[in-house]
């Protein structure tokens, strides 16, 4: 671990975390503000729900879902911020090392008296650092939105902590993948669209894998290990699942390790 | 003590060739030139010392010990001036600079502002609005403030002005005086000329020549120049005479060996005018590229 680099990453990493903060900050708060008006009709709304085929509903996240409950409207909207956070974390895994070949800044950084594994764990605990700091920001949102607009209704807090909890475990999949995915391959040009086919693809296996028929492909999506229905719904984590994700986590930053000790770093020209 | 000592190095980029068995040494002090084309394998060599990239087969070592085994504490005494510099864009000068100061155990404040001034380096403007030949001196800032013993330049003086190139030549040698080892890749002769003691050759990844520059000079070769009345370049049909060329009334070729029977046969000639050079490198060094 290298303090000196760790604080350089860190404040590259500093622009990115604000705007996600504001983001989700932004989504969570006004889709929580709705939760009064749906309540209001909630009885109306679930019989309705009750009439759509079952996988629309679990597309959308909302089977098994009684939004006329405070917890139950907001595992709803936490879909969405998974969506965010994922595509948040899978950016900062595959730019984490790629971004300096792109850029050809690897050489002043690696002829630099630091080892590579120094390198990559420093620029890991910078981009966890900058992670914490948006699952923060979504812990105090999320708390501060659901007592706002619980209104006349209470709700047990146990389900709510558990699915906060599991934003940690959810980004380091998408940082862990995609930094290890960034070092299986020869260059990466832009993060975005990698960011963007990880994050948004992983949602899209867990939302249409029933549409598709193909379940077993669930099983690979951490937006079905981390459920928020589930976890509200059961008041627990679906650990099984959860510890795929566990392993998933461990190999790729294993992996990540063995490959970025090996690389040849291109050479500009 | 041998600074580098490279033995039998081989680098392969899948089936591209990068360098095939380079084997090369150079001493402590000694500032050597390591010269080719573009695409020889110079900075193959370079990254390879420096652990950017794997050797195929083959090692190198550096004040004696692995490369890529001791890396990290090896570049403590490494400075490395790349041959593309590229350096974080939206970084000022000097946060670059202490960055790259932070990385060393010395404080290097100080050695870091006497070399921007030598530069004339402007430290408070952005990495991207500076011009390539300011970047290169960023680079140079770089590679010297943490005093290094040993200095990798790869084609250090592209992009910088003739007056910024020889206020770097003039510090490079100040460097060198203090005792620093220098590997000086160039595809330019007349800098590697100036600067080296020593050097290798290196062609399409192969070490062909590693010569003292004044035995490659001196010892070998004279450039002839004869001018004389009705002159034929028959005249000079002699074993070492080499890339004969006659016009206006004019002969020159090269020589290699023995000075007496040519100038014997320069003798016979009733001439006009006649001059006996030392080839410059530019000129042996086309003799190994032909």
């Amino acid at each position: 671990m290298s303090g000196t680099i760790y604080r350089h990453e860190l404040q590259m990493h500093l622009r990115s975390v604000i705007t996600w903060s504001v983001a989700l900050v932004a989504l969570i708060f006004v889709f929580a503000s709705m939760f009064s008006s749906f309540a209001l009709d909630a009885e109306l709304l679930n019989e309705m729900m009750a009439n759509f085929p079952p996988q629309l509903l679990t597309a959308f996240g909302l089977s098994g879902v009684d939004l006329s409950t405070v917890l139950g409207y907001f595992s709803f909207v936490f879909l969405f911020a998974q969506i965010c956070l994922a595509i948040q974390a899978s950016n900062y895994g595959f730019g984490l090392v790629s971004v300096e070949e792109r850029e050809w800044t690897a050489d002043f950084l690696l002829a630099k008296p630091v080892g590579r594994s120094q390198i990559l764990t420093s620029k890991l605990l910078a981009a966890l650092t900058a992670l914490a700091i948006t699952n923060l920001v979504v812990w105090v949102i999320s708390l501060f939105s659901v007592n706002l607009y619980k209104g006349d209704k209470s709700f047990d807090g146990g389900p709510l902590i558990l699915l906060l909890l599991s934003i940690v475990v959810f980004q380091l999949f998408f940082l862990g993948v995609g930094l290890a995915v960034s070092l299986l391959v020869r260059r990466i040009r832009s993060v975005t669209p990698y960011a963007m086919a990880l994050g948004f693809g992983m949602y899209v296996l867990s939302a249409f894998g029933d549409l598709l028929g193909e379940a077993a492909l669930e099983k690979i999506t951490p937006f079905k290990h981390f459920s928020p229905t589930y976890i509200i719904g059961h008041g627990a984590w679906d650990l099984p699942l959860v510890a795929i994700s566990a392993a998933v986590i461990l190999i790729s930053l294993v992996a990540s390790y063995l490959l970025y000790g090996r690389r040849d770093i291109p050479a500009a020209v | 003590m041998h600074v580098i000592e490279v033995d039998q190095l081989t680098k392969y980029y899948g089936k591209a060739r990068g360098i095939i068995d380079v084997s090369l040494y150079v001493d402590e002090g000694e500032v050597f030139g390591f010269i080719g084309p573009n695409g020889a394998g110079k900075s193959t060599t370079i990254r390879l010392l420096l652990s950017l990239i794997h050797p195929t087969s083959g090692s190198g070592t550096i004040f004696g010990k692995d490369c890529i085994k001791h890396g990290p504490e090896l570049r403590l005494d490494i400075g490395y001036l790349p041959s593309e510099v590229f350096y974080y864009e939206r970084m000022k000068v000097i946060d670059l600079l202490r960055y790259s100061a932070s990385f060393y155990r010395r404080d290097c404040t100080q050695r870091m502002h006497e070399l921007s001034e030598l530069m004339e380096l402007e430290l408070h403007r952005r990495i991207e609005d500076l011009s390539y030949g300011n970047r290169k001196k960023v680079g140079i800032v770089q590679g010297l403030l943490h005093q290094p013993k040993l200095l990798f330049l790869d084609e250090p003086t592209a992009g910088l002005d003739p007056l910024m190139q020889r206020k770097f030549f003039q510090l490079i040698r100040e460097e060198n005086q203090r005792g620093v080892t220098v590997f000086f890749s160039s595809h330019i002769l007349g800098e590697v000329q100036r600067m080296c003691s020593r050097v290798g050759i290196i062609k399409e990844g192969r070490i062909i020549e590693i010569e003292d520059i004044r035995t490659l000079q001196q010892n070998n070769y004279k450039k002839v120049r004869v001018a004389a009345p009705d002159l034929r370049t028959a005249h000079f049909d002699l074993p070492g005479v080499m890339n004969l060329e006659q016009h206006d009334g004019e002969v020159r070729f090269f020589y290699k060996g023995d000075v007496n029977p040519i100038m014997r046969k320069i003798g016979e000639l009733n001439l006009s005018d006649v001059a006996v050079e030392e080839p410059t490198l530019e000129e042996i060094f086309m003799h190994y590229y032909e």
